[in-house]
């Protein structure tokens, strides 16, 4: 018997991996063969999705992308035997993407079928949970603060310290909510482990309510990933059927398009069956979160890198990553890149190393210009500030943030100008409507920078958004108007030249 | 909305009651009750949210007030094979924009969303839950044709 592994991850299905599976399926009834389909999720290489896989001597020997128009020719070209042809990559973990990545929280995605509860066992998964359960909840909450771990989600609090708030607060029902409402463009993360790899979430949740002392768990997922929602329900189900975390139940939720709702307090309000509106903070929501009661937010990432730590101990989470930023991130390359998907590295690797190393440079073949680390909030960097370090501090040093680890790529023909009023419109059209800089500064941002472009009084408008952007982040309780100064911002201060009359408009 | 409950029709209002029972009419799972309804209908009516304040024991204000905070909820019908596309940041990257236009010139009706999460692969849309990558007009137009068939 054969194995074949063909991805099921969305972003494979975007482009035809389902095909492909029914392709194979039927030329392996038609010839009669001995193979085994097995439906994983995705690695994240996706410029080589659909990535067939097959199991040749105990190695994962890998062709792709493969059309579903290939298949009788690769099964010609003896591919269960790991044959040559002009798709073979030979082996995938050799391949110079995966093979300088240090993956920790997506050691199993893509590898393992996602509902296999006991290939999950037996790569590694249940060990961390086991652990935590020989443990008292204070000794997991001081591993998780011994690894350095810090949220994914963008804001890099202290995990641990998070927790500890939760388990020394007292309440009548503590919660677990995992925030998977990450709509950053140009993060997919969260996606690609919730649809490769669940039981890890799951996982993190269960250690987390152990350390805190919660009985109920919710994942508030986007609307915008029905794959990931339905993975998750399905993982939520085999895990609750064999008992895993008997005292601790999951709930799946769904969000409604709303890219506010990524924000803790107003997901919380969403949760309660709310509009997503922004909560004043204090209380924070480790002290009074769900319903008014202790609750621990942490996202998809965090949550999903706890297993490791505590089956592999803090020390060994702490070697990876550089100063106050430990471990390592799940970085994720897209937008105009040749070679996008999911780098996950110890932090200090530099952006250049990222889009020259592992993305090949520019999809267009065009010069890059400029890149977006953290998604639509995050700082828009020239080419003269590649270099610098991925971490928390160092990208703060340069104005910018890691935020949840998503790099967009742009080439040369990109208008920063353009791009800058799409930063206002964006904060107007997602705003919860709570803070008025953020909810009128916002359009009356991009109607100013509408006449910049237009080089209206260039001058006095560039003062006027400046000015703007000062009383946003000044006046705004969340993230959203605080940070949507920072694209604006720093594509006027990196590319001057766009906004000048005559410029790329 | 009227000041005056609507009468609606048993039909309707079994549905409702049928779906706010699976939740244990809790007014929490609003949302997710909101979703299960215009599934169902597609679109969520007004008689719909008055049996949903019924069920949940809220106002009928707060249940318009949350559906209308949201971009998926709908209270008029939607025709059948809308494509959701991308105009974020990344698929900007990769002609995003561009696409939208010739969408447009090719009479293929679309609306925006913001990330479907396949930013390696943009532009990326949606059609009917179908995730479409590296999307270009024929591909649209083929996902909408599917969308149709299937009504």
């Amino acid at each position: 018997m054969v194995r074949v592994f063909i991805p099921r991850d969305a972003a494979a299905l975007s482009v035809g991996a389902d095909e492909v599976a029914a392709t194979f399926a039927n030329c392996i009834a038609q010839r009669k063969l001995d193979v085994e389909l097995v439906r994983t999720g995705s690695r994240g290489a996706f410029f080589l999705e659909p990535l067939v896989e097959v199991e040749v001597g105990g190695k994962r020997v890998g062709y792709g992308p493969v059309h579903a128009s290939d298949v009788p020719a690769l099964l010609d070209a003896g591919v269960l035997e790991g044959g040559a042809h002009d798709l073979a990559l030979g082996e995938v973990e050799k391949l110079p993407f995966f093979a300088k990545q240090e993956r920790l929280t997506f050691a199993r995605c893509g590898v393992i079928d996602p509902f296999d509860l006991s290939a999950y066992g037996q790569s590694g998964g249940l060990a961390g949970l086991r652990a935590a359960q020989k443990l008292k909840p204070e000794e997991v909450v001081q591993a998780v603060t011994e690894s350095g771990l810090r949220g994914r989600g963008g804001a890099g609090f202290p995990a641990g310290i998070k927790w500890k708030t939760v388990l020394e607060a007292s309440g009548d029902k503590k919660y677990i909510c995992c925030n998977a409402d990450e709509g950053d463009s140009g993060t997919f993360a969260d996606r690609m482990l919730m649809e490769g790899d669940p039981f890890a979430l799951l996982e993190g949740m269960a250690i987390a309510a152990h350390a805190v002392g919660a009985s109920e768990g919710l994942v508030y997922i986007r609307s915008e990933y029905p794959h990931a929602i339905a993975a998750m329900n399905e993982a939520v189900r085999i895990w609750q059927d064999a008992k895993a975390s008997p005292n601790f139940t999951i709930e799946i939720r769904r969000g409604a398009g709303a890219y506010i709702c990524g924000e803790e307090t107003s997901m919380l309000e969403s949760l309660e069956g709310k509009r997503g509106q922004v909560r004043a903070k204090p209380p924070i929501p480790a002290l009074e979160g769900l319903h008014g009661e202790p609750t621990v937010v942490n996202n998809v990432l965090t949550l999903a890198a706890v297993p490791w730590i505590v089956a592999n101990g803090a020390k060994a989470y702490q070697d990876f990553g550089m100063g106050k930023s430990r471990g390592t991130q799940p970085f994720q390359l897209g937008g105009n890149v040749k070679q996008g998907g999911l780098v996950e590295k110890a932090f200090g690797l530099t952006l250049l190393e990222l889009i020259e190393e592992f993305g090949g440079g520019t999809l267009s073949g065009r010069p890059v210009r400029a890149v977006q680390v953290g998604g639509p909030l995050g700082s828009y960097l020239g080419t003269d500030q590649l270099a610098t370090p991925m971490d928390y501090e160092a990208m703060a040093g340069i104005d910018a943030m890691l935020g949840h680890g998503g790099v967009v790529v742009f080439d040369d023909t990109v208008d920063m100008a353009r791009q800058a009023q799409f930063a206002m419109e964006f904060c107007a059209a997602e705003s919860c409507g709570k803070c008025t800089p953020c909810r009128i500064g916002s359009t009356r941002g991009a109607e100013v920078i509408g006449r910049i472009r237009e080089g209206q009084d260039v001058e006095a408008n560039l003062a006027l958004v400046r000015d703007l952007c000062e009383v946003m982040e000044g006046g705004s309780l969340c993230a959203m108007g605080d940070l949507t100064p920072q694209p604006v911002l720093s594509a006027i201060n990196q590319f001057p030249e766009d906004f000048q009359a005559g410029g790329r408009a | 909305m009227t000041a005056k409950p609507a009468e609606i029709s048993v039909d309707v209002e079994a549905n409702i009651a049928a779906i706010c029972a699976r939740y244990g009419n809790r007014s929490d799972a609003l949302i997710e009750i909101l979703h299960d309804v215009q599934e169902t209908g597609g679109h969520i009516t007004r008689d719909a949210i008055v049996g949903i304040a019924a069920a949940l024991n809220i106002s009928r204000a707060d249940v318009f007030g949350t559906l209308s905070f949201y971009d998926d909820f709908r209270t008029e019908p939607v025709a059948a094979g809308m494509v959701k596309l991308c105009r974020a940041e990344a698929c900007q990257s990769v002609g995003a924009d561009a696409l939208a236009a010739r969408c447009d010139a090719n009479g293929i009706a679309h609306e925006t969303v913001y990330c479907l999460g396949n930013c390696a692969l943009g532009p990326a849309a949606m059609v009917d839950g179908r995730l479409i990558g590296r999307a270009n007009e024929e591909k649209l137009a083929s996902a909408v044709r599917h969308a149709k068939a299937e009504g």
